[in-house]
């Protein structure tokens, strides 16, 4: 089992994730020296800004709970093997529509979330940031895609983002990074679904290499993402910016749960507590960030209270916690006469975003979502079957034998944000003896439409493409929300640069600041905004306003 | 049905143990599951041999000598309580859920049968379990524990999840196995890399 016990970023160096067994220097501070930045986690909020502040020339110290990987080295071939990559700690899932978590959508370990996700790498519609101004539902965010528009293209250059030459959907941009990969079978149906019934298709913009770039190679189509990848071809935050944030003099502490951010009597963040090495510490720093994601960010926040903020931090308004959002993803599955062989490359090579700008009445429900080719591997497709289809027996068995010629889309669908979904802390503890959390989510009535229509056209694109046998089921995939960013201090937790409007030096930097869904997967927008976040911060200090 | 056929004839996902599609670490993982079957840490004597009973309805492989072990690595999980990161709200922690379910599902064959649900017949087995994941079940024995959620989330997931990360169940389907540092070249429809499973055609043997 993939698992690693002791903290290796220890004593002035850190795992080289590109050598096996080797190490890149470190700069490393003391507990009591008063850093500039401390930050709770190192995914796809965490990471990248501990990067754009190091590189700025703040001193910045990154933790995370989980270990610090060497791709090359450590991870394994094989499903089951990889466990180690998620959150596994105990959290209660409810609510009429009890969201999936662990695998499903946590990360944990030096780089995050983004170790094990599939690179989808989409911006988003421009006019979702004013969904409420300008599509009649929702709400508006702080910022809006002109603002985010040098940020998306900053993160993509950073990942090198591999995309066709012109990619229907958002608004026109210059040509990708790096070239587009072959789209595989698996793609190819939902291509050739979406020409027989005329909707536009892409291939997929994604953060794998399609060309060499410096000790990584490219992708060898080993279709293991989801699990890890070995290769470093995967533009993962541990391949990227975390070595760019190590070399610009930040520290990473790995095996490193942060248990309570500190409060001084002045009502600003003096530090925060932490578990490592068997024991509890406490570091000193100006500012705290946490990025631990829409579960565990709102956790802390409520954990952390105190005397002065007996609700928990910039929790005045009641909101930290609310409003957390999935994406809906129901799935529709079926059998080609062709082999299609869908374990062989990314498992989402091809998409569809027709739904997401299609403003026309024919809609019965409010929002967007876009849908992609699949590519399960065994474990998670008899998991499917069974758990979907309550298939069991030698029937069970039987099917399996056809894995190879199934074809499969799920849509990534919107949801809206809702007062009571949230993230709340329960009276039972984990091993470290702090509160864990609770997660309630149920789906509106507008989210249940918008289910039902996506199966239709998933249905219709599976036909077109010569798919039979058709079934459905149901699932869900990223988190966001819990902590949404706003313009006004009774309806948001933190203001548009990301900073809390109660404590001045405490700032959120992940994805629980999306105010709502959009209909695609969200970390390109999570790296654009801790990429802008970088930027606004560095200005603030230079004008004296930190 | 009873009988098992797989278009995969000669394929063994373990011929490629030295090629490039294997490398050191999944080697040693892979030789782990095949060679180290854990030792019973966590249920009871009654419970495992219930669970045997149980996992060979649920995945049955008449046709082998000695299948797919799939009890040692679910008393293993249990014993390391090493579970998926939540809980539905309604089920009660996950180590009590299967001392729960599984004592409940052998009070359910006592009950209908008098006698324990490995010495019913295979048919007997399966309407039994069917029952449980439909909820068809004698709420005193099953108490707080949801009798369908226990058998999907819990049992079916568990026991299906493990013959499935077996090279053999990955042989039997024609699935490539590991993939590292040698993936594919070959993507599009109906193209196959020499070194993937080749499917046997029976309809087009049969006319
Ligand atoms: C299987 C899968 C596929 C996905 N595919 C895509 C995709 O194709 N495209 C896409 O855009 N998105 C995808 N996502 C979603 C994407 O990975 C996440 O949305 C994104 O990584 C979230 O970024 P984040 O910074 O908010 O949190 P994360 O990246 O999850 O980082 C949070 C980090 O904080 C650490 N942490 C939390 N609490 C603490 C604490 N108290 N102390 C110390 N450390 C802490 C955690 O260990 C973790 O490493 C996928 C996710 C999954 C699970
Ligand atoms: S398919 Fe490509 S990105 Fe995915 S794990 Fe393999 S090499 Fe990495």
């Amino acid at each position: 089992m993939l698992e690693v016990a002791e903290p290796r970023a220890v004593a002035g160096r850190a795992p080289d994730v590109f050598r096996e067994g080797k190490w890149v220097p470190m700069r490393t501070y003391d507990d009591n020296e008063e850093v500039d930045f401390a930050i709770v986690g190192t995914g796809a909020g965490g990471g990248t800004l501990a990067c754009k502040l190091a590189e700025a020339g703040f001193s910045v110290i990154a933790f995370d709970a989980g270990p610090f990987w060497r791709p090359l080295e450590d991870f394994v071939s094989d499903e089951r093997d990889q466990g180690g990559l998620y959150w596994t700690d105990e959290r209660i899932t409810g609510g009429a529509d009890p969201i999936e978590l662990g695998s499903n959508n946590s990360g944990r370990g030096v780089g995050g979330s983004t170790v094990h996700y599939t690179m989808i790498a989409l911006r988003w519609r421009p006019e979702w940031f004013q969904c409420r101004s300008k599509l009649g539902y929702g709400r508006d965010w702080p910022i809006s895609f002109d603002e985010l528009e040098p940020f998306y293209e900053e993160a993509e250059e950073a990942l090198k983002i591999s995309g066709p030459i012109s990619y229907p959907w958002s608004r026109r941009r210059k040509r990708y990074p790096y070239r587009a990969h072959p789209v595989n079978a698996a793609g190819l149906v939902l291509a050739r679904g979406c020409e027989a019934i005329g909707v536009q298709w892409s291939p997929l913009p994604l953060a794998t290499l399609s060309a060499p770039r410096g000790m990584a190679h490219p992708c060898v189509y080993r279709g293991f993402c989801a699990y890890g990848c070995s290769t470093n071809a995967k533009q993962s935050v541990l391949v990227t910016f975390i070595p760019r944030a190590l070399n610009a003099g930040a520290e990473v502490r790995d095996l490193a749960m942060v248990g309570k951010i500190e409060m001084g009597k002045d009502g600003k963040a003096t530090g925060l507590t932490y578990h490592r090495g068997g024991a509890w510490r406490r570091q000193k720093a100006k500012h705290v960030v946490v990025a631990g994601y829409a579960i565990e960010t709102p956790r802390l926040l409520l954990n952390s209270k105190c005397d002065q903020f007996r609700d928990g931090l910039a929790n005045e308004n009641g909101l930290v916690g609310t409003h957390l959002m999935t994406h809906s993803g129901p799935g529709v599955w079926g059998i080609m006469d062709e082999e299609v062989r869908c374990y062989k490359a990314p498992p989402c090579m091809a998409v569809t975003e027709h739904w997401n700008y299609d403003d026309s009445d024919k809609k019965d429900f409010r929002g967007g979502y876009a849908f992609m080719s699949q590519g399960p591997l065994p474990v998670g497709w008899a998991e499917a079957q069974a758990i979907n289809r309550g298939m069991w027996g030698m029937k069970l068995r039987q099917e399996m034998t056809r894995y190879n010629h199934v074809a499969g889309l799920r849509i990534v669908g919107e949801t809206e944000p809702q007062r009571h979904n949230r993230v709340e802390v329960a009276d039972e503890k984990d091993q470290y003896g702090l509160p864990i959390p609770r997660v309630t989510f149920s789906y509106s009535e507008n989210d249940r439409r918008l289910i039902e229509h996506s199966k239709g056209s998933m249905r219709a694109v599976l036909e077109g493409a010569g798919a039979k046998e058709l079934w459905t089921d149901h699932d869900t995939s990223h988190l966001m929300g819990g902590c949404r960013m706003g313009d006004d201090p009774d309806d948001s937790v933190v203001d548009r640069d990301g900073r809390s409007w109660s404590i001045p030096n405490l700032w959120v930097c992940d994805g629980s600041l999306f105010p709502t869904s959009g209909g695609v997967n969200p970390s390109l927008t999570i790296q654009a905004l801790a990429c802008r976040m970088g930027d606004r911060i560095s200005g603030m200090a230079k004008r004296g306003e930190l | 049905m009873s009988e098992f056929k797989t278009p995969f004839l000669t394929y063994d996902v373990l011929d490629k143990w030295d090629t490039p599609s294997w490398n050191d670490q999944t080697r040693a993982a892979v030789r782990q599951r095949l060679d180290d079957e854990p030792p019973r840490r966590f249920l009871s004597e009654e419970q495992w041999s219930l669970l045997e009973a149980i996992a060979a309805r649920l995945m049955p492989q008449p046709e082998r000598e000695e299948p797919v072990p799939i009890v040692p690595w679910i008393d293993d999980m249990l014993h390391r309580n090493a579970g998926p990161g939540y809980r539905y709200a309604d089920m009660p922690p996950m180590r009590e859920a299967w001392h729960q379910g599984l004592d409940a599902i052998a009070a359910e064959a006592r009950n209908r049968h008098g006698k324990c649900f490995e010495e019913l017949s295979p048919g007997d087995q399966d309407a039994l379990l069917g029952d449980v994941q439909h909820n068809r079940v004698e709420s005193r024995y099953w108490r707080d524990l949801p009798a369908g959620g226990f058998f999907l989330h819990l049992l079916l997931k568990q026991v299906v999840g493990i013959y499935y990360s077996h090279p053999a169940a990955w042989s039997e389907i024609g699935f490539g196995g590991p993939a590292s540092p040698r993936g594919y070249a070959r993507l599009g429809f109906d193209e196959r890399d020499p070194w993937e499973a080749e499917e046997f055609d029976f309809e087009a043997e049969h006319a």
